[in-house]
């Protein structure tokens, strides 16, 4: 536990020395994309908010009349972009660090730097694209009509620990990865399963009474919900499914500090 | 360490595999197992480097070279010893440097350079010194997909010659750069080694290894076979190589103070005397320029062999090649020797050579290289010492006749 956190601390000083790296490193990513395509890191928005659409087109007459609290006409759309606001910085995080050394062997191979940098980029292209993506919606929602209180201030530290509890499972599949490349076709799945599993796309209210205990063990769904709180009904989130989840991450980042540790050096000799 | 820029000792790098990787897991969380497999890729490496001492690294592919270069730099992590380095070490290991092709030369500088843990004011400072160096012109500002591989190198070069490190490791990169460049290069290397900078160089290009490096390491299935002189160490790689079957014994001896004389082969046709002679034939060692000389060398077979092939090189006193040709290339292969006869072998030639010592290595081979089949390598087989008693005086290894004509216009 000692050699823990003394390797972990250590690698965390070699990051904040490069940390002028990763800020250019994030930057570079934006200046790629646009130099991929014309509309370059426009279409982390697009992508999600087409997705929206389709949603709140096929599913609106369906489902509009199920969600309680809210009487716009335009709150089957708020909701879902709620969630999926949530969902695409938890999916953009684990999908990416889980390739994260794989993508990097190259680099890893050849240079001696921090490799705990990688993750950070990770971190913070994640974080960028969903401030993108969070002020499209933000026009979005004052387009509808739809107002916004205080407690939409709470985003920020549910935010900041959904990006915690993200990168820290990402950071053990991305090292898992190395030795069991199985993980990277897992993954999409999982990710998928766990999306339909989460009431993001449908409200809680239609799944049966007998199986909502269900979802206490699916750990997305306290920050789904406390999105949906926030930005749909203007409430504070709910601390007591939250609470559980603090608890959660403090283990998750214990874990991902320990397989990362252990395995930093092995990385190298199996990519 | 004050008077070394490195000190590796007792290095070794060992790659597990286990059984299944789930055992792997558990061992990170303290429960060990066994159904591991170790395989060591370089084991017990001694040596140290000298502030502005290089050392050239030679061994066959698969010898551990690059292994171990990677755990120098630090991109690998040792097994077992450790590698003390009093300052900065910079490695050149690939070309590259995880330059991204869709930024231009420049962005990839800072790229490189951040990766490499200098801050943007740093980089700012060595910008202008490293866009005078590479000449790419108007290419330092375009995408680097649009560079050839040459021109991707004299980037990854400057890139990592930007600052002086206290040890630099070049890894065959340069041999990708046209002529001009390896030039500038070699001195850009040549100007650091005089400000302190210790260099290790792999290459399989005894050349550079010899104009570069005052030793040289032979690395052989992980050891190190063989440390010492750079003419040295090549004669024993080229043994190496000769052969690779393990029947092969390659006897080194030393002879005349610290030459040393390596003899490798199957030992299926033997050299049993090899000699210089005048044209008076006469046994000599100190020949004058433009002589006519003959080689002479006795060959006897010993085993049932279906050709024989004899081939010699002079070289010069660093061991560079001056001239070698062999009985392939001058249509005389003897074809189905009679065992147990003896062949001589009368090389004649003019000693068109510079003033200086020159050796001569011999081989009896099979074939046209001595890759196919070796029956004896020897080298230093004869030496001998170039005179100028006959021509004007001139420079250089090769007696060049010229005749000048002055006109006045």
């Amino acid at each position: 536990m000692v050699h823990t956190i003394r390797r972990s601390r250590l690698a965390l000083l070699r990051c904040y020395g490069h940390r002028r790296f990763i800020v250019t490193s994030i930057k570079n990513e934006f200046v790629v994309r646009f130099a991929e395509s014309k509309l370059g890191a426009l279409w982390a928005v697009i992508h999600p908010l087409s997705q929206v659409l389709v949603f709140a087109l096929v599913l609106s007459n369906v489902l509009s009349a199920k969600l309680p609290g809210i009487d716009s006409k335009y709150a089957y759309a708020i909701y879902l972009m709620a969630g999926i606001l949530c969902w695409s910085l938890f999916a953009e995080i684990i999908s990416r660090s889980t390739r994260l050394f794989i993508d990097n062997a190259g680099l890893l191979k050849k240079i001696k730097f921090p490799k705990l940098a990688l993750p950070f980029i990770v971190l913070g292209s994640s974080l960028f694209n969903f401030m993108l993506l969070l002020i499209a919606s933000v026009v979005v929602f004052l387009f509808l009509g739809h107002s916004f209180n205080l407690s939409t201030f709470w985003l920020i530290p549910i935010t900041a620990s959904l990006a915690i509890f993200s990168i820290a499972i990402g950071l053990i599949l991305g090292v898992l990865n190395v030795f069991v490349r199985d993980i990277d076709q897992g993954v999409p799945i999982v990710l998928q399963l766990l999306f339909w599993f989460t009431p993001i796309v449908y409200p809680i209210s239609i799944i049966p009474e007998s199986y909502r205990w269900l979802l206490a063990y699916n750990p997305v769904y306290p920050f789904v919900d406390a999105f949906q709180r926030i930005l749909v009904n203007g409430l504070q989130p709910d601390y007591e499914k939250l609470s559980f989840s603090m608890i959660f991450i403090c283990v998750l980042v214990v874990i991902a500090a320990k397989v990362y540790s252990s395995a930093s050096e092995e990385i190298v000799d199996v990519l | 360490m004050s008077e070394f820029s490195l000190v590796v000792t007792n290095l070794g790098k060992c790659y597990r595999s286990y059984e299944s990787e789930l055992y792997r897991f558990a061992n990170w969380f303290g429960f060990a197992s066994s159904k591991y497999q170790d395989q060591w890729v370089c084991r017990n490496i001694n040596f140290n480097l000298p502030k502005g001492e290089a050392i050239g690294i030679v061994g066959r592919n698969g010898a551990g070279k690059s292994t171990l270069l990677k755990i120098i730099s630090g991109v690998l992590s040792p097994s077992e010893g450790n590698v003390q380095h009093g300052g900065r070490v910079s490695a050149i290991l690939e070309l590259g440097l995880g330059f991204n092709d869709n930024f231009s030369g420049r962005r990839n500088v800072y790229h490189a350079g951040g990766l490499m843990g200098f801050s943007v004011s740093q980089i700012d400072g060595f910008i202008d010194d490293i866009e005078t160096f590479i000449e790419l012109g108007d290419y330092f500002d375009s995408p680097m997909r649009s560079y050839s591989s040459g021109m991707k190198m004299r980037v990854a070069f400057a890139v990592a010659t930007m600052s002086r490190p206290d040890v630099l490791i070049v890894d065959e990169a340069l041999s990708v750069g046209d002529a001009y460049f390896q030039h500038k290069c070699f001195g850009r290397i040549k100007a650091f080694q005089e400000r302190g900078t210790s260099l290790l160089f792999v290459s399989h290009d005894q050349q550079s290894i010899q104009t570069l490096c005052q030793r040289a390491l032979l690395l052989d299935k992980g050891v190190v076979v063989d440390i010492g002189k750079p003419s040295k160490i090549f004669d024993h790689y080229n043994a190496l190589i000769t052969d690779q079957q393990d029947e092969v014994s390659i006897d080194i001896s030393e002879i005349e103070s610290s030459e040393f004389q390596v003899i490798s082969g199957t030992g299926q046709a033997k050299l049993t005397s090899t000699l210089l002679r005048n044209e008076k034939g006469e046994r000599v060692d100190v020949v004058s320029v433009g002589e006519e000389v003959i080689l002479e060398a006795d060959v006897l077979i010993v085993a049932d062999i279906r050709s024989l092939v004899l081939g010699f090189m002079i070289r010069d006193r660093v061991g560079n090649v001056i001239f070698g040709t062999n009985t392939y290339h001058l249509k005389e292969v003897v074809t189905n020797p009679v065992q147990g006869n003896v062949y001589r072998f009368l090389a004649r030639f003019p000693a068109n050579l510079g003033v200086g010592n020159y050796s001569i290595s011999i081989a009896a081979t099979s074939g046209e290289t001595h890759l196919e089949g070796n029956y004896e390598w020897r080298d230093l087989a004869v030496l001998f010492d170039v005179v100028n008693n006959a021509k004007n005086s001139f420079v250089g290894t090769s007696w060049i006749d010229t005749n000048i004509e002055v006109q006045t216009k």
